[in-house]
């Protein structure tokens, strides 16, 4: 069931509003220019499909738009994050981390400035614009940056409140958003905390005989599975581990101890990203087996997200299959 | 402010003084680069000991000018002049790029936070300046003090610095004044061959900036420009200032093979052996007392 402590969306299972995450961010970043007024916001060329118009049209003269160059947007905010700004900077994941790599770990990780990055269109969902466009990879390259903290929220209303909440951390942080709309899991009422994972879904009685850790717009998907398989008797619980770092280990350790095995499921590389995070906390904690949902080594191509996400198997059958695999493996 | 001949000649003395301290440390050290470093010593000393808004009591005055160093490679220069400042003791000098020291081999914030930027990778320290003076223009403060970004020419070839370069004109940031180190050498050779720069004055006024010219080692030049700089209004400024890479040191003057190279660790055709390299340059240096100027132009 869903775990009713979280006040989770009542119409989840029936017809769930369908909102892209990126919208939730352009509220949350209105929503925090509003609170402080050092917020500023800068773009690449991408200021309505990254959803920072709304900010940009309250605050004009905090708005500074840098043209298609990605390298400037991050050094720019480094510079302004010195004189006490609080600069959010939103682009396409793949151009920004993609592009500008070395310029966030120098500028913004090295010099400990707190720039937000907003990689909007992560992921394979992303869809007709093809491979080049797809974000497959950036949870890996944000996570091994020292002093940058990492969110992936699940749903747009998540969203909102991870841009209110990383406007006051005074951290560097990475938020990855998705295009497609994606339907609402939470609501305003649901708790959430940086760092902080959250079992969504939780067997009525007894304990749980395998944990599911979803990250993104897939934590919808994971649940999906979670409801029918309990139709089979399989007792399943569900995390959204919408934080990947700071990484909370002590409950990924308790979901692992308590069900003997995991499955990771996330829109991007199964190599380096949240799955491999999960994995890195489970060998020293509590060494279980895990099956890895995500993409295989792979790049994307063009699509509808539906295709895309069933391909590459990141489907329901895709999760369905690996419960019973990882089952076996106990 | 105005710059009298008095302290023209306090200004030459420091900058020599500073110019040791860089053959010093290197020498410890046995590693870091050299020909940068000396080429910029009186510019930075200009700055420090005349044209900069700063405390070295109070190292975050709100207040204060911002220095940006992109090229961070010739820290010896910045690490020097800021112990001859009064920024930290001149003995920590000789811990420059040892296990726990300061001094990190490129400069880093963790270490000296009151450094504006960590820096070392190219390319990025004027995109950093524009940043800070969009923000003070944001505040209003864009009349009050000045962002100065200190620039290498052979990071020009970075795409991310002609980025940097087209926001400023577009945004016409008046307080923004960059400096290029224009010794015209680079890691592989000549910029000019490396990949060439020229005309580089007429492509910083092509993307809207007011440009100057002067000598590096020139202090009042250098200082008439930069006031020049402090007055234009309208537009982000640069002076394309002309050093002499090795400048105080005959045998390593205009010469890239120093540029990466400190002394006393390699000989190499043309040079003194590798063991008189040190004494050479601080003989030269002390014996000039100074005179550095006078004796080279």
């Amino acid at each position: 069931m869903l775990n009713p402590k979280l006040k989770l969306n009542p119409k989840l299972f029936s017809e769930p509003e369908q909102v892209p995450i990126r919208k939730g961010f352009g509220q949350g970043l209105l929503a925090a220019g509003e609170a402080d007024p050092q917020v500023v916001g800068l773009c690449a060329d991408l200021t309505e499909s990254t959803q920072m118009n709304l900010f940009a049209e309250k605050f004009p003269e905090r708005f500074i738009e840098v043209g298609v160059a990605e390298q400037n947007l991050v050094t720019v905010a480094s510079g302004m994050a010195a004189m006490g700004k609080i600069p959010f900077v939103s682009s396409y994941a793949m151009f920004s981390p993609g592009r500008n790599w070395e310029q966030i770990r120098t500028t913004i990780a090295y010099n400990d400035r707190p720039v937000k990055i907003v990689g909007s269109h992560g992921g394979i969902s992303v869809g007709p614009d093809g491979g080049t466009h797809q974000a497959l990879e950036d949870l890996a390259l944000m996570r091994v940056l020292p002093n940058m903290d990492v969110i992936s929220p699940c749903d747009a209303i998540e969203a909102k409140k991870a841009t209110m909440t990383i406007a006051k951390t005074n951290k560097p942080s990475y938020l990855r958003l998705l295009r497609e709309k994606t339907p609402i899991i939470t609501t305003e009422e649901t708790p959430y905390e940086i760092g902080k994972a959250e079992i969504y879904w939780l067997p009525e009685v007894g304990l749980a005989e395998v944990g599911i850790i979803a990250t993104g717009g897939l934590l919808y998907r994971a649940l999906l599975v979670a409801k029918e398989l309990e139709q089979e008797g399989i007792k399943i619980k569900v995390m959204n581990l919408s934080t990947i770092k700071p990484i909370d280990s002590e409950t990924i350790v308790a979901l692992a101890k308590e069900t003997g095995a995991i499955i990771t499921v996330e829109e991007h590389q199964v190599m380096g990203g949240m799955g491999s995070a999960v994995a890195e906390v489970l060998a020293q904690g509590s060494p279980v087996p895990v099956e890895f949902i995500g993409i295989q080594d792979k790049f994307g191509q063009s699509g509808t997200p539906e295709e895309l996400i069933e391909h590459y198997g990141m489907g329901k059958d895709a999760i369905k299959e690996a419960v019973k695999k990882v089952m076996k493996r106990k | 402010m105005t710059l009298t001949d008095t302290k023209i000649k306090e200004l030459e003395l420091k900058a020599n003084a500073i110019r040791q301290s860089i053959i010093e440390m290197l020498l410890e050290e046995k590693s870091g680069h050299t020909a940068g470093p000396l080429g910029m010593a009186d510019i930075f000393t200009l700055f420090y000991f005349h044209i900069l808004r700063h405390d070295p009591k109070n190292l975050f005055w709100e207040e204060r000018d911002r220095l940006v160093l992109s090229n961070g490679h010739i820290c010896p220069v910045y690490y020097a002049t800021m112990a001859h400042a009064g920024y930290f003791p001149l003995a920590e000098l000789k811990t420059l790029r040892k296990f726990g020291t300061r001094l990190q081999g490129h400069p880093h914030r963790e270490y000296m936070p009151w450094l504006e930027n960590s820096s070392g990778p190219l390319g990025a320290g004027l995109s950093q300046a524009v940043g800070m003076a969009l923000a003070d223009r944001i505040d209003g403060k864009d009349g009050s003090r000045f962002i100065y970004a200190f620039l290498s020419d052979g990071e020009h070839d970075e795409g991310n610095t002609w980025e940097a370069i087209m926001l400023a004109g577009k945004n016409k940031l008046r307080n923004l004044i960059a400096i290029i180190d224009r010794n015209n050498i680079q890691i592989d050779g000549f910029t000019e061959n490396v990949m060439p720069l020229e005309p580089l004055a007429d492509k910083y006024r092509a993307f809207n900036w007011h440009v100057l010219e002067a000598s590096g080692h020139d202090f009042q030049a250098m200082h008439a420009a930069v006031e020049e700089a402090q007055a234009v209004f309208e537009k982000p400024t640069v002076i394309i200032a002309h050093t002499i890479p090795g400048k105080g040191v005959d045998f390593m003057e205009r010469d890239f093979k120093w540029h990466g190279t400190p002394p006393g660790i390699s000989d190499m055709p043309g040079e003194p052996p590798k063991e008189k390299q040190g004494e050479l340059a601080l003989r030269e240096l002390r014996t000039l007392q100074g005179k550095i100027k006078s004796e080279h132009e």
